[in-house]
């Protein structure tokens, strides 16, 4: 399935969205426990991708041809 | 001096004598501009008077170039410049060379100037402000790459939210060249959609420094951005222009870094929350089930198949006991005749006699004697009583007469 390919916005919306089905309720158990267990699936997901980001800073540079590149940046400390 | 001149060598004369003295190469006027006229050469012509009289006045394209506030009809200014003559006109006329508004300042006047008009064309129109990206992928920083300024920015975005990346485009953020640099940052951003989110600013620094931040040039190119732009210049009183055209402004760098992106502490625990309601929604659903269960398995449409089930089951315990009953009296009736039976030919048995003193002899190969011809004397006779045999021999035999008889 393409659930492993969703960004966090993506997987929060789905979470929201299985939520708010389950709390209506309207659907049968069984569909009600398979979307109880994607939303716990997404719930891992979401919390993964936050404790394995990691900030990527780079700084755009003019080359001497005129090409502009992109090269790792760490701002100096003052 | 009876001989006429030529009216150029008049003007001629005339120019020199004033272009000569001291006080006119220099002076400060001040007056209320009127006839304000702009001419495609990039010189602007106009009128300096008071309630008496009036002056014109030219103000050549370099200088009219780096004024940063427009002159107006009915404007109170402070003009500095040389007087001289204009010899095809005759008219002496103040070559300006500088013009600042009296009574404000120049930048102050500069940005009401640019504020009114560029609110007037529907740059600040909050209905043309964008939505910020709520999880931006990428952020480009339009500022100095040194400095506070940006480097708070990157802290505070890698804190919150590291799942976006930083792009620095560095710009001079003061001078001259300023301007032109942000505006072409901007629109370098939005040609190679390097971001879907760009903060340009600066940190603090005097109305001066923010300049660059004031200008048309700027506005427009945030303006035209069809990446959503916050504004970050300076610290919190500090208002530009460019905060008025941006889709967000931010009172610091800091707080555009706070805007730009959700913070994870919260995200985690909107999660949890969700977790928590996701939960209650399936324990309720589950509840839900198990009350109609309960709720069905009382109804009598559950139940009466089951009491059918027991009646059946009694009813049959009751053939099957009535069955075993007359099995049971059928043997019965079978075990008395039997017995009766048993009992007859008991009493028929010859054996039952010996316990009367009655005995049977038998002859060595197991044959009953009825007879006297069936031994001769010296043959081995074994006698049979009621509790067992007598191992004997014939002595002898003897005929009796009412055998004959019968």
């Amino acid at each position: 399935m393409a659930e492993k390919k969703l960004t966090f916005e993506q997987a929060m919306a789905r979470l929201e969205e299985i939520v708010a089905q389950l709390e209506a309720g309207e659907q049968p158990l069984d569909q009600s426990l398979s979307l109880y267990e994607e939303g716990a699936k997404l719930m891992k997901q979401c919390a993964s991708m936050l404790d394995k980001a990691e900030q990527k800073v780079t700084k755009l540079r003019m080359e001497t041809t005129g090409e502009l590149t992109e090269v790792p940046f760490a701002p100096l400390e003052e | 001096m009876n001989e006429p001149i030529s009216v150029t060598a008049l003007n001629q004369y005339v120019k020199g004598l004033l272009d000569r003295d001291r006080l006119l190469g220099r002076v400060y006027v001040c007056g209320e501009i009127s006839n304000y006229k702009r001419y495609p050469s990039g010189h602007h012509y106009f009128s300096l008077k008071d309630a008496e009289s009036a002056i014109r006045c030219v103000l050549f394209r370099r200088e009219a170039a780096a004024l940063r506030f427009q002159p107006e009809n009915g404007m109170k200014v402070v003009v500095s410049g040389r007087v001289s003559v204009y010899p095809r006109d005759g008219a002496y006329q103040l070559y300006c060379a500088q013009m600042t508004p009296d009574g404000v300042g120049e930048l102050a006047l500069a940005f009401e100037q640019l504020k009114t008009r560029l609110h007037r064309e529907g740059l600040f129109d909050p209905a043309r402000k964008k939505p910020l990206p709520p999880y931006p992928k990428r952020i480009a920083l339009v500022t100095s790459p040194a400095g506070a300024a940006v480097r708070d920015m990157i802290r505070i975005l890698g804190a919150r939210w590291p799942m976006t990346e930083v792009l620095v485009v560095p710009v001079r953020v003061q001078g001259e060249e300023a301007p032109g640099e942000i505006a072409a940052a901007l629109d370098l951003v939005n040609a190679l959609d390097l971001a879907d989110l760009i903060i340009t600013g600066r940190g603090g620094g005097s109305m001066e420094d923010l300049w660059a931040f004031n200008e048309e040039e700027v506005a427009r190119a945030v303006f035209r951005s069809h990446i959503p732009v916050i504004s970050a210049v300076g610290h919190e009183p500090d208002i530009t222009i460019s905060d008025y055209v941006a889709d967000r402004r931010a009172s610091t760098p800091s707080n555009a870094a706070e805007l730009a992106v959700p913070d994870q502490e919260e995200l985690r625990e909107t999660l949890d929350h969700l977790y928590r309601r996701l939960d209650r929604a399936v324990d309720r659903r589950l509840q839900r089930q198990r009350d109609a269960l309960v709720r069905l398995s009382g109804s009598p449409f559950l139940r009466s198949p089951l009491r059918t089930v027991q009646e059946k089951r009694m009813t049959l315990d009751l053939y099957r006991q009535r069955l075993v009953n007359a099995l049971d009296r059928q043997t019965g009736a079978h075990r008395q005749s039997v017995a009766r039976l048993a009992a007859a030919l008991d009493a028929l048995s010859p054996f039952k006699v010996l316990g009367r003193g009655y005995a049977i002899p038998y002859r060595e190969d197991g044959a009953v004697l009825a007879s006297i011809r069936q031994v001769k004397a010296g043959d081995p006779v074994d006698i049979r009583v009621s509790d067992g045999t007598i191992h004997c021999r014939a002595e002898g035999k003897e005929k009796h007469q009412w055998q004959k008889r019968s």
